[in-house]
């Protein structure tokens, strides 16, 4: 396994509450996640189904469903219906969002 | 920590534990091992899976629904992705193996994966027989572009799309197959040719008459058959095209496609390179089990057992349970006793049931028959010895679960013929039901039993839908539902419970809309996230959001807050998402009437978008289609015209004809009439999108009548009012709700009626659906009569909305939420 390096990606206040936003960093594109409670989740940016712009989706508790065809995924596995997406550690300290991105 | 200790436990458990490896993931592998799950069997194996296609397991049986659009592809899996993880199986999908070493007990698939096993299952199953005809091939010895078996998912998928571009599709094959796939490609537009070999249609199922009866259905739907009739190749153009189908006769059918659906062939050839006994599929005994190796077992349409190779569901659930029983050891007595072929299905709308012989084989054979040509109606039995050896039942297929039954078991039949093809005085449901064994399948699709579903309703499940969730009993094609239905009745005593979620407005809140409406009042919540808090228990279902905005909307008007995250994303961007992630901008246009000025400054905004699409909408306006999210603020300021909301649930847009202006047949200002509605009921929510349209005389040239609501002028200031009416998916004429005097009296109904159907119409139900649903007469004695004393509070409602709607194009200079339109770009560190 490779390792894994923390990114300060800004503050949490750029992605309204219950509403996801692609984040560009450096060249990968990640869905960032920003749900009512406080909760924040990243992930791949677009459906592996027939390639929906995740952060467009709709929120609900720890899902997300892609707004093309309605696949509910689980923000917390990356599980989905029939197929899957990849997750990315984000953790939020003193308002800043961090991701933890795997060096190549 | 005592390490050692535990290592040898786990040692311990390792040893005991043994390694089932299936080769073959779909409906028969599957199969099996859930079956070996339900034994208990993820204790005693590590489950590992090869599956040939790069999915999970899906119904196969379901592909012509695909085919035919009747069922999309989410709806046909039976064990989605994280049924593998859940239950612990490993699986390797899109991986085909390609060697058994069975000395070393070691599978070896195409892409490299290799895995040991202690016990092995070949569930392989089958591939479509292609004949081997001149062209039918390419060089490389692929299928050639345009010729299709029709076997997998990806079949599917690709007969779908060359469907679209062709005029002229064949069919090379008259059975079950070919016809379904004849009835599937029809719907994409070609004409549809049905090349059959033999004499009739479905002749390993139906006699001479039943395929002609049957060959009448397709030819009234516009297939054309074409029987007796023998291919000898393929036609290509100079290109190397498909262009047509060459008869041995001489004559050319041309057409721009060819599905070869001429049976199908067991995959048997991993197994005869493993040295295993194959004729004309993989040999078995009476436990699935190969003769050659006690490891090895084979299931599904590879198995051949006792001399009969199956291309039918129903044996292979037999042979799962049998082959579970054994490799668990829960029943080493178990053993497969072979099928008796019987199919009940759905061809062309025609409905018909099968089983054993379609003709009498010896003098003394009886045959009962009964023919009605003009209705399509053929009942035909095959009676010897007092037992069922065969029949037919094509059009009344009422009498098949009990013939079924009777041919399967091989019960004695009454005396009297008759009552065998017709129900003579009606006995009751009742009896028929208390006479069904235990072990007589309901639902065949899924091999349910009637046993499993009173097991089902004893455990608890009280509901029809609680049963079916349950048992999957009637989730295959659908068509037992209704005897399952019947059976959970049965069982239940008639004490069954209603399921009431099918009422609820959303899910996960235990409500109708009229309940939940009355709970929003008294909570007093005003935002999407307090009735889930209040409602849910916490829960946020993220499918329901829109549609509590929706309905918070319609009760609060401007009191309503407004969590922009409740929202679909064509309403936080006010634009409609396209497949690729872009969206379409469409200006205000009402009534289709634009200027050249307007169009000018469209003109423009399109080239400096570079706008990769201009077109004109059925609802007579301009679409920009295919702009980035990041582009929509600027255009709409660049445009300076308000939003033709074209993308929401809510009022769309008012389509006219060109009325009294310069018509010279205008009976009332159909344009001025719409340009009013427009700008009345712009931004207006509703439950699903209203589409409306106003004609200048009964001509309609306006299609009025086919709208949720439609203005028609009839002369001296009168319009008629239509409600109900749709022309997309699904068409309906409108139905004439009232005539009235005036415009005036035209905006008022139809504002009245408006708002009744935002208070009362469930989530997404388009007026075509409401109004039946609620009936003419109540809706006309509420919206025109007043007969309820509440058409003030329905104006009343109606003019708070109007007022609280806004033009959303607005927020092009005023976001209302961080990077509304934006990606965001995290600097280098």
């Amino acid at each position: 396994m490779s390792d894994a390096v923390a990114i300060a990606i800004g503050p949490l206040s750029q992605i309204p509450v219950g509403e996801g936003r692609n984040m560009v960093v450096g060249d990968r594109t990640l869905a960032v996640f920003h749900l009512h409670g406080g909760a924040v989740y990243a992930t791949q940016p677009t459906c592996p189904h027939r390639g929906g712009p995740l952060a467009d989706g709709l929120t609900g508790s720890h899902t997300v469903m892609c707004p093309l065809h309605d696949r509910v995924f689980d923000l917390r596995t990356g599980v989905g219906p029939d197929c899957s997406i990849a997750v990315v550690p984000v953790r939020v300290q003193d308002g800043i969002m961090l991701v933890e991105l795997a060096t190549a | 920590m005592d390490g050692s200790v535990a290592q040898t436990l786990e040692d311990g458990m390792m040893m005991a534990r043994q390694r089932l490896v299936v080769v073959g993931n779909g409906m028969a592998g599957a199969r099996a091992v859930e079956e070996v799950l339900a034994r208990g069997g993820a204790d005693l194996f590590d489950i590992v899976m090869f599956g040939d296609e790069p999915y999970g397991n899906y119904n196969r049986i379901m592909l012509s629904n695909v085919l035919s659009g009747v069922q999309d592809t989410d709806g046909i899996y039976i064990n989605p992705l994280d049924w593998y993880a859940d239950n612990g199986i490993t699986l390797h999908s899109g991986a085909r193996v390609t060697h058994i070493d069975r000395a070393a007990r070691v599978v070896t698939a195409e892409n490299g994966v290799q895995e040991r096993y202690d016990v092995l299952l070949i569930a392989t199953g089958s591939r479509s027989f292609i004949p081997p005809l001149d062209n039918v091939r390419d060089e490389t010895g692929e299928l050639r572009d345009g010729v299709f078996g029709f076997r997998t998912l990806d079949d599917c998928t690709a007969m779908m799309a060359r469907a679209r571009t062709s005029q002229t599709a064949v069919v090379l094959g008259g059975g079950l197959l070919g016809l379904e796939a004849a009835r599937g490609l029809m719907t994409h537009g070609p004409s549809v040719h049905v090349v059959h070999l033999a004499q009739h249609l479905m002749n390993a199922q139906l006699d001479v008459e039943g395929g002609a009866i049957l060959r009448a259905a397709m030819e009234a739907m516009g297939v054309t058959i074409h029987t007796g009739a023998s291919t000898a190749c393929i036609e290509l153009d100079e290109s190397g095209a498909v262009a047509g189908v060459r008869f041995k006769d001489g004559t050319v059918l041309p057409c721009q496609m060819v599905v070869v659906a001429a049976g199908i062939r067991p995959n048997v050839e991993v197994a005869q390179r493993a040295g295993l006994t194959v004729e004309r599929a993989i040999v078995v005994d009476n436990h699935m089990r190969c003769p050659d190796d006690r490891n090895v077992f084979v299931v599904g349409e590879c198995a051949q057992h006792r001399g009969q190779v199956y291309g039918l569901v129903a044996p292979l659930w037999d042979q799962a349970k049998v082959f579970a029983d054994q490799v668990t050891q829960r029943n080493t007595g178990s053993a497969y006793h072979g099928s008796k072929l019987a199919t009940k299905l759905k061809v062309m709308g025609v409905e018909l049931a099968s089983m054993g012989l379609t003709e009498p084989q010896h003098p003394h054979d009886e045959v009962i028959r009964f023919s009605e040509t003009r209705s399509g109606t053929y009942k035909k039995l095959i009676v010897r010895d007092g037992r069922l050896v065969g029949g037919i039942l094509m059009g009344d297929i009422s009498k098949a679960a009990y013939l079924m039954q009777a041919f399967d078991r091989d019960s004695p039949l009454p005396e009297e013929r008759l009552s065998l093809l017709f129900d003579l005085g009606t006995p009751p449901q009742k009896v028929t039901l208390d006479e069904m064994p235990a072990d007589a399948q309901v639902c065949n699709c899924n091999g349910v039993t009637k046993g499993a579903i009173g097991a089902c309703v004893a455990a608890g499940k009280k509901t029809t839908k609680s049963v079916m969730d349950a048992t999957r009993a009637g989730m295959g094609c659908g068509s037992c539902k209704a005897l399952v239905g019947e059976v959970v009745e049965w069982f239940c005593g008639g004490t069954v419970e209603e399921d009431l979620s099918v009422h609820y407005y959303v899910p996960g809140i235990p409500m109708t809309k009229p309940e939940l409406v009355a709970a929003v009042r008294a909570q007093d919540l005003r935002s999407v996230s307090s009735v889930f808090a209040a409602l849910a228990g916490g829960v946020v279902d993220a499918g329901s959001k829109p549609a509590l905005a929706s309905l918070l909307i319609t009760v609060w008007a401007d009191d309503y807050v407004d969590e922009r995250d409740a929202r679909f994303i064509n309403d936080r961007v006010h634009a409609n998402i396209q497949k690729d992630g872009t969206f379409s901008v469409v200006p205000e246009m009402p009534g289709g009437v634009t200027t050249p000025a307007d169009l000018i400054r469209i003109a423009e905004v399109a080239l400096k978008y570079n706008v990769p699409l201009v077109k004109l909408t059925g609802g007579q306006r301009i679409d920009l289609v295919g702009v980035s999210k990041e582009d929509l603020p600027r255009m709409w300021a660049d445009l300076g015209m308000p939003s033709g909301h074209a993308y929401g649930k809510s009022y769309r847009t008012c389509k006219s004809c060109i009325g009294t202006e310069f018509c010279r047949f205008g009976l009332g200002d159909s344009m001025g009439f719409a340009a009013k509605i427009e700008r009345r009921f712009r931004g207006v929510d509703s439950p699903a999108k209203l589409k409306l349209a106003t004609a200048g005389c009964p001509r309609n040239c306006s299609e009025a009548m086919v709208k949720d609501i439609g203005a028609v002028a009839i002369g001296n200031d009168r319009w008629e009012i239509y409600v109900g009416g749709a022309a997309g998916a699904h068409i309906r004429k409108g139905d004439l709700l009232c005539t009235v005097d005036g415009e005036d009296a035209a905006m008022l109904i139809t504002s009245r009626f408006m708002q009744y159907y935002r208070e009362n119409a469930k989530w997404k139900e388009r007026t075509y659906t409401f109004v039946p649903r609620i009936g003419l007469e109540r809706i006309r004695a509420i919206v025109v009569d007043d007969s309820d004393g509440i058409a003030a509070e329905l104006d009343a409602a109606m003019e708070r909305s109007i007022a609280a709607a806004y033009d959303p194009w607005k927020e092009a200079t005023a976001p209302k939420t961080a990077n509304q339109f934006a990606e965001i770009l995290v600097p280098a560190s």
